[in-house]
């Protein structure tokens, strides 16, 4: 590998021998060998953990990512190891972060879209089934006894039990009862194993809740029941009152007899249409999207919030370049003294973290202790926060205090980029100094800071912290099928129906991130385009 | 501070430093004249300053009001002790101190590697012709077109399954969040970075490529310095990013013991809102003096940054 680095460093250098040589010697005198040594170890700690997190990957039955990583790793090796290959030797370690929390987040987001992912369908049908099961289980009235000894294996706890026939078995909460033949007896009781740790009763106790939860099922068929402790020391059989019949699809209550089917909705269904739950995961086609359009208690929420993200994302960009655009214009005179100082005031809304401004503000408008009610509008109570429409002005007007600063900066600048004699010569013929801004300083002016105006709308089409810091999306709307207030904007939305309260729904929540990513990205391309047209008529 | 400013509307101060700068002494003017044509700026400036700066001021002194609540911080400056930093750092179900040394050393993990990952990145593109070159560039334009924040739900369930695999770098992990943040070091910064590496005449890199430098070495001893100020605004940027960022936070990490200022602080408001008002305000102060400060030292920098591009 260091001949390869050797003639790899070689290759950049121009063809003459004579160069050559100096290449060579200059490497060698410049510590070359300090990096080709770190390059060395540095390849072997990936290929180390490379293996290592693949063999993790194998031991959990997870291969499609095994071969991944290791195909990963390979290509590292290949892409440092060998000569050439420059541009790649510069772009993966950046490419790596992108296409696992980037590109592959955004086509996972695609996917979940088109799941029922959430509380009650996350994970696969074996693994409701088996959750079903054990959640419906009842000792079994005249159950044989097994003598119970707990063993210990690297944090896993194992049932090692003697049945009533005196025969040893072995289970845990995922390995159904085995037999074993080298168990240490004392008295007709299994009490030890090789490689295992036995429980002593202070460590019984100790683990107590852990144990009472424990189910060891008896064989791989969930019918058949699994065995659970009350004490610690005895284990009881105990079967579910539903019964899972694999080839009907079918799960049972044995004690009234309903039949719950699975009619490909994710979960065992009755015909009265009781659901029981957990389900499992399904793809569920576009039924997320027609939900979000069709479904009457959450049509009418998402697109009052979609009106009202426009609304606050236009009128953030509006109000902050006008007063920031104003401002400019205002200080943009040379005779004008102590600009400097107002400038730096000024940017410090600008400076302080966006969150806490949010909070902050969030204080200050409290209708009952907040300063504007108590001291400026003299113990006034006014609903700043929880009014849904004056809420909806508050977010304007503190989004106007974080924003206008930047919106100045980007003005004075770009104001102080357009050239004088123009506006001189304007004058000259006579035209007013609003004439003057009207026909030419605005259209310069935008063309320079359109591209700056869209990604500012961008922005605050998902300014999350804001919104969510200033009043939580509220007030909330009672009315609604999902968690979602007045002044709500559609991040904050897939936020709250993702995360917040006791239920989640990760595949609607994702339906609305790609809604929000088609809207800003088709926003985004005709707005630009529009002022390329600009840039182009100047 | 405000009300100082407003002294030259007395006419004469300003109309005499006025002619300091400008083409030669001017003569001075009439106030009605000097109105019309500065003073009134002077206003408009006032009323803006106060309008930037009555927020700060109010957190400050809400910070300084020993064990206040919301009303009692509505009293401006009316008491002044340090109490509330003190008690900021004792709160058992609040640990300040452990959120603030999580949001430094998240902050500027990422905002390293954000800065050499773009900065790698960067060299590449401006300094390499290779198949594919224009197709990648579009492409990370592209894919910046989907926010992180968009695909936190994927990011939340990736998290979930690393971390039942690896429960080191899955959810509840520092490191965890800092490999979700580097997810997003190129795009944006690689742009801002690729403008300002291709204003380095790469000549310079032919001399050191003749005088026998790798192209590490040249990437790494020279170029490196001479595009020192990018780095510094894009590490700037990023671990300012970095230390607002809310959403991602929340999602992956769990305990308070682990969380960043934003979501501890957040926590904080939305538990005690009114009764600890003070506390928060200190803890707000405190958050806010490195970012604010890094901001002012720098504003140069980092106007320059934003506006380099659009506006020529």
């Amino acid at each position: 590998m260091t001949i390869t680095e050797d003639q790899d460093a070689r290759s950049d250098a121009p063809a003459t021998p004579r160069q050559r040589r100096a290449a060579r010697i200059a490497e060698a005198a410049g510590g070359g060998w300090g990096l080709i040594l770190l390059k060395i170890v540095v390849l072997g700690l990936i290929l180390a953990l490379a293996v290592y997190a693949a063999l993790v990957l194998i031991r959990m039955d997870q291969w499609v990512p095994a071969v991944l990583v290791v195909a990963a790793a390979l290509l590292a090796v290949w892409i440092y190891s060998g000569r050439g290959r420059l541009p790649a030797k510069y772009l993966m370690p950046g490419l790596v972060f992108l296409f696992v929390f980037q590109v592959f987040a955004a086509l996972y987001t695609g996917y979940v879209a088109f799941t029922n992912y959430g509380t009650g369908h996350n994970s696969t049908k074996e693994s409701a089934v088996n959750a079903l099961m054990l959640s419906a289980q009842e000792r079994v009235p005249d159950s044989p006894e097994y003598e119970l000894t707990i063993l210990d294996q690297l944090g896993e706890l194992s049932f090692l039990v003697t049945d009533p026939d005196g025969e040893v078995l072995i289970g845990g909460e995922d390995r159904p009862l085995e037999e074993v033949d080298d168990a240490e007896m004392r008295g007709g009781k299994a009490v030890a194993l090789d490689g295992y740790t036995t429980l002593e009763f202070a460590e019984i106790v100790a683990n107590q809740e852990r144990i009472s939860e424990m189910a060891v099922p008896l064989s791989d068929d969930p019918n058949d029941g699994a065995l659970r402790t009350p004490d610690g020391s005895i284990a009881y059989v105990y079967t579910s009152t539903l019964v899972y019949d694999e080839a009907a699809g079918t799960m049972t209550d044995t004690r009234t007899g309903v039949v719950y089917s699975d009619i490909g909705t994710g979960a065992f269904t009755a015909e009265d249409g009781t659901e029981l739950k957990p389900g499992w995961q399904i793809v569920v086609g576009f039924d997320n999207f027609t939900r979000a359009f069709a479904e009457e208690s959450i049509r009418g929420p998402f697109l009052s919030v979609l009106v009202w993200t426009f609304a606050f994302a236009l009128l953030s960009v509006l109000t902050c370049f006008a007063l920031g655009l104003f401002l400019a214009i205002v200080f943009n005179d040379p005779r004008m003294k102590s600009k400097k100082y107002y400038r730096v005031l000024m940017i410090l809304p600008y400076a302080f973290p966006g969150f806490l401004s949010a909070l902050v503000w969030a204080g200050m408008m409290n209708q009952e202790f907040g300063f504007l009610n108590v001291v400026l509008f003299g113990g006034a109570d006014i609903p700043w926060l929880t009014n849904e429409w004056l809420a909806k002005a508050s977010i304007i007007l503190v989004n106007l205090w974080l924003g206008f600063p930047y919106m100045f900066l980007i003005c004075t600048g770009a104001l102080q980029s357009i050239p004088e004699d123009v506006q001189e010569a304007a004058r000259v013929d006579g035209a007013s100094a609003w004439q003057v801004f009207r026909s030419i300083k605005l259209p310069l002016l935008l063309v320079a800071v359109a591209p700056l105006l869209i990604s500012s709308f961008a922005f605050n089409f998902n300014n999350f912290s804001l919104i969510y810091m200033l009043t939580g999306g509220g007030p909330r709307d009672v009315t609604a099928g999902v968690n979602v207030g007045a002044t709500d904007i559609l991040i904050t939305m897939v936020y709250k129906v993702a995360f917040v309260g006791s239920s989640a729904d990760y595949g609607l929540a994702s339906a609305f991130s790609i809604i929000i990513f088609i809207l800003v990205a088709t926003i985004s391309v005709l707005a630009f385009r529009r002022t390329k047209a600009l840039e182009d008529l100047n | 501070m405000t009300t100082q400013t407003a002294a030259p509307s007395t006419g004469a101060i300003v109309t005499a430093e006025a002619g300091v700068r400008g083409e030669g002494r001017e003569p001075r003017r009439p106030f009605r004249k000097y109105f019309r044509e500065t003073g009134w700026r002077h206003i408009v400036g006032v009323l803006a300053t106060v309008f930037a700066l009555f927020p700060l001021l109010y957190v400050f002194s809400a910070s300084l009001n020993p064990g206040g609540t919301l009303l009692t911080a509505n009293s401006l400056f009316s008491r002044v002790s340090l109490e509330s930093y003190l008690t900021l750092f004792q709160n058992e179900t609040h640990p300040y101190g452990a959120w603030f040394v999580n949001t430094l050393v998240i902050g500027l993990v990422t905002a390293f590697f954000t800065v050499l990952l773009g900065a790698l990145a960067a060299y590449c593109f401006s300094r390499m012709r290779f198949t594919g070159r224009r197709f990648s560039l579009t492409a990370l334009l592209v894919v910046q077109m989907f926010p992180q924040m968009l695909a936190m739900v994927a990011i939340f369930l990736l998290m979930v399954t690393i971390s039942d695999i690896f429960p080191a770098i899955g959810l509840n992990t520092q490191i965890g969040l800092i490999m979700v943040y580097l997810g997003g070091a190129l795009g944006a910064n690689t742009y801002l970075m690729y403008g300002f590496f291709n204003t380095v005449p790469a000549s310079i890199d032919e001399a050191a490529k003749i005088d026998g430098a790798g192209h590490a070495r040249i990437f790494f001893t020279i170029i490196l310095r001479l595009v020192a100020p990018i780095l510094a605004v894009v590490g700037l940027l990023s671990f300012i990013g970095t230390c607002s960022e809310f959403v991602l936070a929340s999602v992956i990490l769990v305990d308070p013991d682990k969380q960043t200022l934003a979501v501890g602080l957040y926590r904080f408001v939305s538990d005690e809102f009114s009764k600890n008002w003070s506390v928060f305000a200190a803890g707000a102060v405190l958050a806010a003096i490195l970012p604010v400060a890094l901001f002012l030292a720098l504003q140069r920098y980092i106007v320059g940054g934003l506006t380099a591009g659009s506006v020529k």
